[in-house]
């Protein structure tokens, strides 16, 4: 199983594919919606995107208020 | 529908709801494409009562209050009907704000009672803010998992004893039943205070317009704390014998996917989803090949020339046969709101034979104040004042506009806990809505701006400066405040509003690029819809009290003697 350390580094990596910025822009601790100024909808569309490329089901309540990286790879990380 | 005129309460109109339409679905849940529950009202009441049995045993008595912070599923409104059936007030929170915010809130109200889902409690319970919300004595939370530390809460699923028979708690008409915070979190709270007559009214008059049935199906997909989703997600479908389901995921494709497998035939949404969805059917109609798109096109112009008096729900699935089964094919209404919508949006749903329920409303007023009845269908308005409602224009310009009032038994009691806000909103028994408006000859209303310092987004967030102003606190200038543009330099619009950031320099200081990077970095801080747009300084002091409170009208009349454009300086 991949460390903690890893799966953040997977999710930065695919968010910033997701949204067409620099290799090495967004960082764990970053609020990806005041960082990236997403909506809720364009937050769904990354969830999804995660779900696929990690082969977990990420429940939304599960990540209801979750705001950064770092959290959002642990929960992804409790599911693999 | 049952007789709410007999009723004085919700949880004693919902307790004949749960016996009269007792075989009826009243509740599916999905999650994703897996059904998780399906309840009939006989189903739902017995969820119900053990909850209320507890809650009556825990201490909990009529009038006390009980917070609801969790996203749209089943055992929210059951938790509700509890709440109610124990004669208790419920404050539906946003489960969307951040936990400082939740406890913030959950304080000014005074709840006793917390209900709320596992993953939201995670947050709370470790929140700082937790101390300084000592009031909330009792927290039941859903859905945590065998392991899990409820760090003091109980187990909402605990409560499940099938022969719990607690007796209804009465309350009067003019009791508190809710209280619904139309917004205030980071400064200010306005905590709205309605009565049970609020809702029994607003849902008489709701359902007279767009009423509802046993075997109806509601998408609920606004958060239910939401004044709409309360009324046509909640309380008018339970009145009905109808059916609410709900999804516990909102990502597009289940939610294209619920539509057909359950045949919705109302969803309510805010515009922002609205015009995704306008842009999403267009994309595909844009990609028909040349034929079938002329066709197509053809077909949405017969549609029109066909619906122009009034809806014609079976011609147009007929007409436009692809587009409709794609919306499960029994859809009878959209219903927007929250926020203001464009005509144009309106006009592309209803060519294709959806009609748009949009409206009016306000928090305050008991969610709607006036809709579109569809006869004809009017894009360029909000519709007509819904039945018993007074709506009149007070101080109205030369070509009629003027602030929009309302008086009506679905308006609020008033602002917990600040009878100066009160007195200033509530006048002779007149709401003053803060709005700008006008009649037309046929009677319909039509929103040209806002008298107030605020704005609302699309995605229905009302947005007030105050709310705001912290993150700008220590900002190297002399004074600072923040403005809804349009409240200083007044237009005649319900969209694009922004917000801008008034500073008065030091004597010695020059408005630079560093000083701007400051006000930028900060800016982002705040979440995309809450963010300023420019910055105006200010060439005087400002204007303030004997107490040194800055007198924002006074510095907006001074503001607007400037350019507008030129005066807003971009960030």
């Amino acid at each position: 199983m991949p460390t903690l350390e890893n799966t953040t580094q997977e999710v930065l990596t695919l968010a910033e594919k997701h949204f067409n910025l620099a290799p090495g822009s967004l960082s764990p601790d970053d609020d990806f919606f005041k960082k990236l100024g997403i909506d809720s909808l364009q937050t769904l569309e990354l969830l999804s995107r995660l779900e696929s490329h990690f082969q977990i089901e990420l429940p939304d309540y599960e990540v209801q208020g979750v705001s950064d990286f770092k959290t959002l790879a642990e929960r992804i990380q409790s599911r693999l | 529908m049952l007789d709410l005129a007999k009723h004085s309460s919700i949880g004693a109109a919902l307790e004949e709801a749960v016996q009269v339409f007792a075989k009826e679905t009243c509740l599916i849940e999905a999650d994703r494409e897996r059904e998780k529950e399906r309840l009939s009202y006989a189903e739902f009441g017995k969820r119900a009562l053990p909850l209320a049995r507890a809650l009556a045993e825990g201490g909990f008595a009529g009038g006390d209050r009980a917070s609801i912070i969790m996203t749209n599923q089943s055992k929210w409104l059951i938790s509700a009907y509890a709440i109610f059936y124990s004669g208790g007030v419920l404050v539906p929170l946003d489960y969307k704000l951040t936990p400082a915010e939740h406890w913030q809130l959950l304080e000014h109200s005074g709840a006793k009672v917390l209900i709320t889902e596992y993953p939201i409690w995670r947050q709370l319970s470790a929140s700082p803010a937790r101390a300084s919300a000592g009031g909330v004595q009792t927290v039941l939370v859903s859905e945590a998992p065998a392991n899990a530390d409820l760090s003091g809460a109980q187990r909402w699923e605990a409560f499940r004893n099938e022969n719990a028979a607690p007796v209804l708690v009465s309350r009067e008409r003019e009791d508190l039943a809710c209280i619904v915070y139309s917004s205030g979190t980071g400064g200010r709270p306005k905590g709205c205070m309605m009565t049970h007559e609020n809702y029994l009214e607003q849902c008489v008059a709701l359902t007279s317009l767009y009423p509802f049935w046993p075997g109806l199906r509601y998408l609920s997909i606004l958060p239910t704390n939401h004044a709409i989703d309360f009324m046509v997600g909640f309380f008018g479908p339970f009145t009905c014998g109808a059916c609410v389901v709900h999804l516990r995921t909102l990502r597009p494709e289940f939610v294209r996917e619920a539509f057909t497998k359950y045949k919705i035939t109302y969803v309510s949404l805010v515009p922002l989803v609205l015009k995704n969805l306008q842009k999403g059917l267009q994309a595909r109609f844009d990609e028909l090949p040349p034929g079938k798109r002329r066709i197509f096109r053809s077909l949405v112009a017969v549609n029109r020339l066909s619906t122009k008096a009034h809806p014609r729900l079976w011609l147009s699935r007929r007409l436009l046969k692809q587009v409709h089964a794609a919306f499960g094919g029994e859809l009878q209404a959209i219903i927007v709101g929250g926020a203001f919508t464009e005509p144009e949006t309106l006009q592309f749903f209803y060519d294709l034979g959806i009609p748009v329920a949009n409206g009016y409303g306000l928090t305050e007023a008991g969610t709607a104040i006036t809709v579109n009845d569809l006869r004809p269908f009017r894009p360029d308005t909000v519709g007509k004042p819904l039945p018993g409602m007074e709506v009149k224009i007070v101080d109205p310009a030369p070509d009629g506009v003027g602030e929009v009032w309302v008086r009506s038994k679905t308006v609020m009691s008033g602002y917990l806990n600040d009878p100066e806000l009160t007195a200033e909103t509530i006048v002779d028994g007149w709401l003053r809505t803060g709005d700008l408006g006008r009649f037309d000859r046929q009677g319909h209303l039509h929103l040209s701006g806002r008298k107030k310092n605020m704005i609302v987004t699309e995605e229905g967030k009302n947005i007030y400066p105050e709310d705001i102003e912290s993150v700008f606190e220590s900002l190297p200038v002399k004074e600072f405040c923040v403005f809804a543009a349009n409240y200083v330099w007044p237009k005649r619009s319900m969209v694009g509003e922004q917000l801008i950031l008034a500073i008065r320099l030091e004597s010695n200081q020059a408005f630079d690029d560093e000083l701007r990077q400051d006000v930028s970095r900060r800016n982002s801080r705040l979440l995309n819809y809450k963010r300023i747009h420019g910055i105006v300084v200010c060439g005087e002091d400002f204007p303030r009290t004997a107490s040194l409170k800055i007198k924002r009208n006074d510095l907006a009349a001074r503001l607007a003697q400037l350019d507008r454009e030129q005066a807003i300086l971009p960030l």
